[in-house]
């Protein structure tokens, strides 16, 4: 048996993890949230230090990471823990309060304009223009990243293809259903080739074959060539897509590692078990020693695979899903 | 330039959609005016020798222009609250200048088409008026005027009840007052000196005089430039502020 799951024994567990701001789940040759130099060049996101105040309101508080190229990132965090706001700062929306943000080596406030164009957005609200048919979104789009009129046309018809809604080509917004929108969406901020898409929250309110068809795309954009940093607070999303994932927990980075790493530092297994009319989670590096513990077991229990809601858990005290 | 011209296709995009809604609208006012105080309460009426029907239509331009220019407010509106793509102007790689440009070109191209469509109906109930460069200059300047102060204010507020408010408090008493339906000069003094402070009362001065040919006052210009540059400025640094 690894560590008991109760809020006592795992604060005492994960204490000896925990370095003053950022818990260490990172492995040793990987960025652990850090001040890195500026000459860095293989990093396409690069924040040092951010804080951003909303008048009385900390959204975030200091936050230090880097995020490499090609990379799938996963930006965890339950709702009000500053995700959106550190995308609203890469991506030109707003201004930190202090601190620096770099994006592909171009800082986001003195570059403003060449930072802008390094990155694609698909925001967590839909904000397509639904007076306008799916084609002329991206026409529109295109044109505000200076694409002249022939790419624009071509990437479009390549860009319909790819997320697998040509045929609707014509049609207005308005007409088409949450999932096809979010595809839009998608296409859209793909139209000028970014080299970093931001992905705030990209399945929220989607059913789960539809998310599962936004999996696929992202997964293939990546595959592409892409950065993605993606902002989630559904666990199995990031679990599935990302290489690395960062825990954001009220405006701080709590924990930054790849999920097998994260996970692995409680266990393999995890059993759900009720005590005293308590919920708790014991953790296993084997289904033997699960199993071991099982035989004295009383109640009801369930026993799982660990998971990164556990990690969440594990660090912060709260879930990740509100 | 380019981001200035996708703001305004956009704009222009949609007014294409909802043409011939827009054009409707258009018409019901200044056709409702002109048939309530035209021909109706200004029948047989003289104003600064010439019938009512022709002192009406230049100042029904004059409103025409303000309000459809500011009605872009409305449009920057439902673009910010609503649906949201104001975020996808922010992220995008122009500057803030060329957001407002635009914004205040499409702002200006309804107002032209709304005027077109005042001088056309005052043409069929027979009011033919001189329409040459300086009358268009006017209409243009106040348009101008109105679709900058359109972008300052779609900026600044909170919500669609907050831009209903501000046409209330703005836009509705310089409609009736600011030279449009009567002559400023046969108001008592003290109200001809607040009313001549507002910018559509000089608007309609020289948008009349221009129509019925007099020689326009070059004040007036002078004043409606400054003041749409001033308020253009404004508009600029409220997108700025409109960012957060």
């Amino acid at each position: 048996m690894l560590v008991l799951y109760g809020r006592t024994s795992l604060t005492s567990r994960l204490s000896r993890q925990q370095s003053e701001t950022v818990t260490d789940f990172s492995l040793p040759n990987r960025d652990t949230g850090h001040p890195l130099s500026s000459r860095d060049s293989q990093s396409m996101i690069r924040l040092e230090n951010l804080t951003k105040n909303y008048r009385a309101i900390q959204a975030l508080k200091g936050v230090n990471l880097q995020v490499k190229e090609g990379e799938l990132f996963a930006y965890l965090g339950p709702n009000g823990s500053g995700k959106t706001t550190t995308i609203k700062i890469l991506t030109g929306l707003a201004n930190p309060t202090s601190g620096d943000a770099y994006v592909h080596g171009h800082h986001v406030i003195k570059e403003t304009l060449e930072a802008k164009k390094q990155c694609g957005l698909v925001p967590q609200t839909i904000n397509l223009d639904h007076e306008l048919s799916v084609q002329e979104n991206l026409d529109i789009h295109g044109r505000l990243f200076h694409m002249p009129s022939r790419e624009r046309a071509a990437r479009i018809d390549e860009l319909l293809d790819y997320v697998g809604i040509k045929e609707r080509r014509n049609s207005p917004i308005k007409h088409l259903s949450g999932g096809m929108k979010r595809r839009v969406m998608v296409a859209r901020a793909l139209m000028h080739a970014p080299k970093i898409l931001f992905l705030d929250e990209p399945t929220v309110g989607l059913d789960p074959t539809i998310r599962r068809r936004i999996w696929s795309l992202v997964k293939n954009i990546q595959q592409s060539g892409a950065t993605i940093f993606l902002t989630t607070h559904y666990i199995e999303e990031a679990e599935f897509l990302a290489e690395r994932v960062a825990f954001l927990d009220e405006g701080r980075i709590v924990a930054v590692d790849t999920p097998q790493n994260l996970m692995a530092r409680l266990g393999v297994w995890a059993l759900d078990e009720i005590v005293n009319g308590n919920m708790e989670t014991v953790f296993f590096e084997s289904r033997e020693a699960a199993n071991r513990h099982l035989v004295e077991q009383q109640g009801g229990f369930t026993l799982r695979r660990v998971n990164l809601e556990d990690v969440f858990l594990a660090v912060t005290g709260r879930k990740v899903a509100p | 330039m380019r981001g200035c011209l996708a703001i305004y296709r956009r704009e222009l995009l949609i007014l294409k959609k909802k043409f011939f809604r827009q054009l409707a609208s258009m018409s019901v006012g200044p056709l409702l005016y002109l048939v309530a105080f035209g021909l109706g309460m200004g029948q047989g009426v003289q104003v600064e020798g010439r019938s009512y029907l022709e002192f009406l239509i230049p100042g029904l331009v004059a409103m025409s222009s303000m309000t459809q220019a500011f009605a872009i407010a409305s449009e920057i509106n439902i673009a910010r609250f609503y649906w949201r793509i104001f975020e996808e102007f922010q992220a995008a790689p122009i500057r803030n200048i060329a957001y407002v440009t635009g914004e205040v070109l499409a702002g200006t191209t309804r107002a032209l088409l709304s005027v077109a469509v005042i001088i056309l109906i005052g043409l069929l109930s027979g009011v033919v008026l001189t329409y040459h460069f300086f009358f268009w200059l006017a209409v243009v300047l106040n348009s101008f005027l109105f679709a900058s102060l359109a972008v300052c204010l779609a900026m600044v507020v909170k919500s669609h009840a907050d831009q209903a408010l501000l046409t209330n408090f703005f836009i509705t008493p310089m409609a009736f007052l600011g030279g449009t339906f009567f002559p400023v000069d046969r108001m008592p003094l003290w109200a001809q000196q607040i009313l001549n402070v507002l910018p559509l009362t000089h608007a309609a001065k020289i948008i009349r005089s221009t129509a019925f040919g007099s020689a326009p006052d070059i004040f007036s210009y002078l004043l409606l430039a400054a003041l749409g540059t001033v308020l253009f400025v404004l508009a600029f640094l409220c997108v700025n502020k409109a960012k957060e």
